[in-house]
């Protein structure tokens, strides 16, 4: 697995129908130092996946054939690749669904280079903050050097986006912890609107390493503030 | 003067009550009238017969033969007494008078002093005469005359003795008082029955009326599709027609109305949303644009520099435009949750750069329940009027108070310290596109931003006013406790 990233070249897949957003944005994010590969549809970004795995992937929701959120979905389930959105303004339902699907953020157009750069960079710097240790809490094991997670011993298979929150959270169990902070420590976002970004990734991370979901054991709300992770 | 109803309810009661009172009391005085007549006419009959006759039977002195006449005979008290007696009947007050002498019955009521006035003089005349009176509150007949005899001629001339008799109508006044209990028993049954009636026809006839009045109200609080059912062919029923023709009618023409709305509200946002692709394009590369009008000749980088700053306002435009359609359409769904009110402000204006810009007073740990998306909306519009419009320092509060009227709520205010808002102008800054003077004609913004931060307020059954400060002006969110 890749799990080694140079800070400045990306290799970036973008997927854009519109060839003037496509080539604007190949243009913008190559003049900031990435690699990027452009494909106008999903088929053809998903083809490319199972020949050259990209260090993320950018996928418009409105897609011609099957649809942004549809290709998240499908690459999530063979591996756990960066994504980040491009959403249509004010259609909360995209933002939701994507999420839902497997998405680790989201940005609005029409996006301003430098913010889908700096979403680009806080992604990927996400796994090289974690220190070589081994944490256990019952069935579930740690591994901050091998950024590894494993259930009874099965290994669990988490998005960089995932596991950096599940960091954060083990870091300090049993402390509340607001979506402010996570979104800050996890996304970098300034945003405190954006906490459905939190309760997404929660909801994700809930659905691969508690045994029944709807009833955490490891992660549990705190209603009106936050998210505590204490182990049984 | 005196109190009438104004209802048609009330005026058609007491017309229909009128009318059957009026006719009830007509039939029943006329009737009473007519029995009155007949039964004191009767009475009087009876007993002008009976004296008639007594008299024409009993003996007297007087004209005797043809040679003694009234002033020639001795008429003694014992004649008159014989004349009493023979009138006499229980009850009655028989008076008979010769010249001086007078006779009363035994057991007397009255005296000649109880005669009505007149009666005396008519009697007089020789004729019999009898009038009813009211005496020690009885009815009363008195029959009066003088008798007479037949003089040696054969003429019948008076005697001079005159015969007074007073006899008692109670048993005709007994009859009376039944009929007229009876009378008035029945006008009050009458009374009641037209009551019963007028109440009932009223509310048949009103029913109707009452009927239309609820389907206009329904059609007029925005139910446009009340119709009524048409019933006989009265002008109630014509009215209902009409009604339901003009329902119909307006119905159609709200209709097509909506039709055209919801069509430029879609044609509105259609439009933003298809502006968006090319903004993002072109959105993609104004950096890059930027960064290169550096080292373009000085026309040549002005021009980049003019279409990198009138693409970021085109931005702001088309999201304001999609944001207000969004609203326009009912589309914009609340979704509360409890929020720390000063991280969301301190986010909001850190977000956009405005954080050194803006002095920010909030109680810590200061939560209240809200759309943390829509504040945000709402803050970001306010403060970035007042950085674009007002002058430093802009200061954003916010605190949790009790109105006046006893409702509780969150206040946020924006102040800025500029030149300031003129106060005709004042309410009309939340209209779309409103300029407040010539100094805004181009506005750094879309126009549109107070407008979508009123709605959202207004989506939190909230308000956002302004007003004026010296200098300066205060813009004030209200967004109620839900």
């Amino acid at each position: 697995m890749c799990t080694s990233h140079n800070d400045q070249v990306a290799g970036i897949l973008l997927v854009e129908d519109d060839p003037s957003v496509r080539t604007g944005l190949e243009l913008a994010l190559t003049r900031q130092g990435h690699a990027v590969t452009a494909y106008a549809t999903g088929e053809e970004a998903l083809d490319h996946i199972r020949t050259r795995r990209p260090e993320i992937a950018i996928l418009d929701v409105m897609l011609p054939g099957i649809d942004g959120v549809e290709v998240c979905r499908r690459i999530r389930r063979l591996d756990p690749l960066p994504i980040i959105l491009l959403t249509a303004r004010g259609d909360d339902l995209d933002v939701v669904v994507g999420l839902e699907a497997g998405a680790d953020d989201y940005v609005v157009k029409p996006v301003e280079p430098r913010v889908l750069d700096a979403r680009i960079r806080a992604i990927l710097r996400r796994l090289e903050s974690a220190s070589p240790d081994r944490l256990v809490f019952g069935d579930l094991v740690i591994d901050r050097g091998a950024l590894k997670v494993s259930l009874a011993g099965r290994e669990i298979h988490l998005t960089p986006t995932e596991l950096r929150l599940l960091l954060e959270l083990v870091r300090r169990p049993g402390q509340v912890l607001t979506r402010r902070y996570l979104l800050r420590a996890v996304w970098d976002h300034t945003h405190v609107a954006d906490s459905r970004l939190v309760d997404a990734c929660v909801q994700r991370i809930r659905a691969k390493v508690e045994p029944v979901p709807a009833d955490p054991v490891y992660i549990h709300t705190v209603r009106g503030f936050g998210y505590r992770f204490s182990p049984p | 003067m005196t109190w009438l109803p104004s209802g048609l309810r009330g005026r058609l009661v007491i017309t229909f009550l009128l009318v059957a009172v009026t006719a009830s009391a007509v039939v029943a005085g006329l009737g009473y009238q007519i029995v009155r007549r007949g039964l004191l006419d009767r009475a009087e009959r009876g007993v002008v017969a009976d004296v008639r006759e007594t008299l024409s039977r009993t003996p007297l002195p007087i004209g005797v033969s043809d040679v003694v006449w009234p002033s020639d005979a001795t008429v003694t008290e014992d004649d008159l007494g014989q004349v009493v007696q023979a009138l006499e009947a229980p009850e009655r007050t028989v008076i008979v008078t010769y010249g001086e002498l007078l006779r009363t019955s035994p057991g007397f009521l009255f005296t000649l002093a109880d005669l009505p006035s007149g009666l005396r003089e008519r009697a007089a005349g020789g004729r019999l005469v009898y009038q009813r009176a009211l005496l020690r509150r009885r009815p009363w007949l008195i029959v009066a005359t003088q008798i007479q005899r037949e003089s040696g001629q054969g003429v019948m001339r008076p005697t001079g003795l005159t015969a007074y008799v007073f006899v008692p109508l109670s048993e005709e006044d007994a009859v009376l008082s039944r009929l007229r209990t009876a009378l008035a028993q029945a006008g009050g049954i009458t009374l009641v029955l037209a009551l019963t009636l007028a109440l009932l026809s009223a509310r048949r006839v009103l029913l109707p009326v009452r009927r239309l009045g609820a389907a206009a109200r329904a059609l007029g609080s925005g139910d446009l599709r009340v119709r009524l059912p048409v019933r006989g062919r009265d002008e109630l029923a014509e009215l209902t027609a009409t009604f339901n023709e003009t329902a119909a009618a307006l119905e159609e023409t709200v209709g097509e109305l909506r039709t055209l709305e919801s069509m430029s509200r879609r044609f509105v946002a259609d439009v933003s949303h298809e502006l968006r692709t090319p903004l993002t394009a072109m959105t993609a590369v104004t950096d890059m644009l930027s960064e290169d009008a550096e080292n373009l000749p000085d026309d040549a980088g002005e021009a980049v520099r003019i279409v990198v700053r009138e693409i970021g306002r085109l931005r702001v435009l088309v999201e304001h435009l999609i944001e207000i359609s969004k609203l326009d359409a009912g589309a914009a769904t609340l979704h509360r949750e409890t929020v720390d009110v000063g991280d969301a402000l301190a986010d909001c204006l850190e977000m956009r750069g405005w954080a050194d810009r803006v002095k920010l007073t909030v109680p810590l740990g200061l939560a209240f329940s809200l759309d943390i998306r829509r504040f945000d909306v709402i803050v970001a519009n306010l403060v970035g009027n007042a950085l674009n419009h007002g002058a430093p320092p802009v200061v954003v509060t916010a605190r949790v108070r009790v109105r006046p009227d006893a409702s509780r709520g969150l206040e946020v205010t924006v102040r800025d310290h500029g030149t300031g808002i003129p106060e005709h102008a004042l309410p009309h800054v939340f209209e779309r596109f409103y300029k407040a003077g010539a100094d805004r004609a181009r506005s750094v913004g879309s126009g549109l931003g107070l407008a979508i931060a009123r709605a959202n307020a207004e989506l939190h059954d909230g308000s956002v006013t302004a007003e004026r400060r010296e200098p300066g002006t205060l813009f004030r969110l209200w967004i109620p406790t839900p």
